[in-house]
């Protein structure tokens, strides 16, 4: 059984982050779970399992030059947990609106206390500076019928904001 | 009748084009069998395809009957099928037999007209929407060795999704 730690690391986007990251866990003889990697707001965001015979003191000495190179924030922190644990989600949440303060808090909130697991989250603003707009998508799990959720929703969410939730459904063949 | 062995990635085998089917005899049907009794062994599959249990032919099985509101043509053999015509485009979530432990977005066409042969070789046209269309769409794939993890999209694709199946709380 793989001991796990997941690697926080956050830098200014630029080319060959993933790269030497990754290579430099390689070398050290770490191995990757799953990971999610994104850009936001012009920075590089990297949350990844990582297993490693040395442990914590191995990957931060592995990481040590590429995080001075790229400019990079490392954290580590030993977790439980392993892979093959996937939830598969059964409930689709999709929020847009003018973007102001609170919409994620109100329609979390709306959810959470309906019982609902968020999986995944991701969101976004588009539009422009002077007329931005918000976009979310929430993957989860619900042991509730919709139609509660859309209750708990319309009960807590102040106008303005369109929120769609509608049955995942996955096709298995 | 016998529950087959499914191929799971990483092997190869799925990665295989098979074969059109030329003869329509007995063992074809009893195969036929095994397929089907392999597809219903498993964790709810609406769908099987002969690759799947490392038989290169091409024959598939389709069957999403047993979901409510679904149009469909119940219990489907597929035998050298063929799309003609596709229309639309849906994205929606898919596993797979030979895919444990993911799921992942895809885009398939919604309406499509279908052409094959029953297992006796007869020919046989359809034309199907959403699910049971899915479904043929997904099988299909396996046929020339494609998966659908080979037509994911990204999660981030689903912040704009074209298609709103319906509005919840109060209007914007």
């Amino acid at each position: 059984m793989a001991d796990w730690h997941m690697l926080t690391l956050v830098g200014e986007d630029r080319p060959g982050i993933v790269a030497q990251v990754t290579r430099a866990i390689f070398e050290a003889g770490g191995s990757l779970g799953e990971a999610s990697m994104i850009r936001l707001g012009g920075n590089f965001t990297i949350m990844m399992m990582v297993s490693s015979a040395g442990g914590e003191t191995a990957l931060r000495r592995a990481l040590a030059p590429v995080v001075a190179e790229m400019g990079l924030r490392l954290h580590i922190d030993a977790v439980s947990g392993g892979l093959h644990r996937h939830l598969i989600p059964n409930v689709q949440v999709h929020v847009t609106g003018a973007d102001r303060a609170g919409i994620v808090a109100e329609v979390t909130g709306a959810l959470a206390g309906a019982g609902f697991n968020i999986l995944e989250l991701e969101s976004d603003v588009a539009g422009s500076a002077e007329r931005p707009f918000y976009l979310m998508n929430i993957l989860g799990y619900s042991d509730r019928p919709i139609e509660d959720l859309e209750a708990a929703v319309s009960d807590r969410i102040a106008g303005g904001i369109a929120v769609d939730i509608s049955a995942v459904e996955t096709l298995i063949g | 009748m016998a529950v087959l062995d499914i191929l799971t990635l990483p092997d190869e085998r799925l990665r295989q084009m098979s074969e059109p089917v030329t003869v329509f005899d007995d063992a074809l049907l009893a195969f036929i069998a095994d397929l089907e009794e392999t597809r219903q062994a498993g964790p709810a599959a609406v769908g099987i395809a002969a690759p799947q249990v490392g038989c290169f032919k091409r024959i598939v099985i389709v069957d999403v009957s047993g979901r409510k509101n679904t149009p469909n043509h119940g219990y489907l053999v597929l035998v050298n099928p063929e799309i003609a015509h596709w229309d639309g485009f849906e994205m929606a979530r898919e596993g797979c037999l030979s895919v444990p432990d993911y799921t992942g977005n895809v885009i398939r066409a919604s309406r499509i007209r279908l052409a094959a042969q029953d297992p006796g070789g007869k020919h046989l046209e359809f034309e199907m929407e959403g699910y049971e269309a899915r479904a043929v769409q997904h099988e299909m794939d396996h046929l020339d060795g494609m998966l659908f993890v080979d037509r994911v999209v990204s999660r981030r694709t689903d912040l704009f999704r074209r298609k709103v199946y319906h509005k919840a709380g109060p209007a914007a």
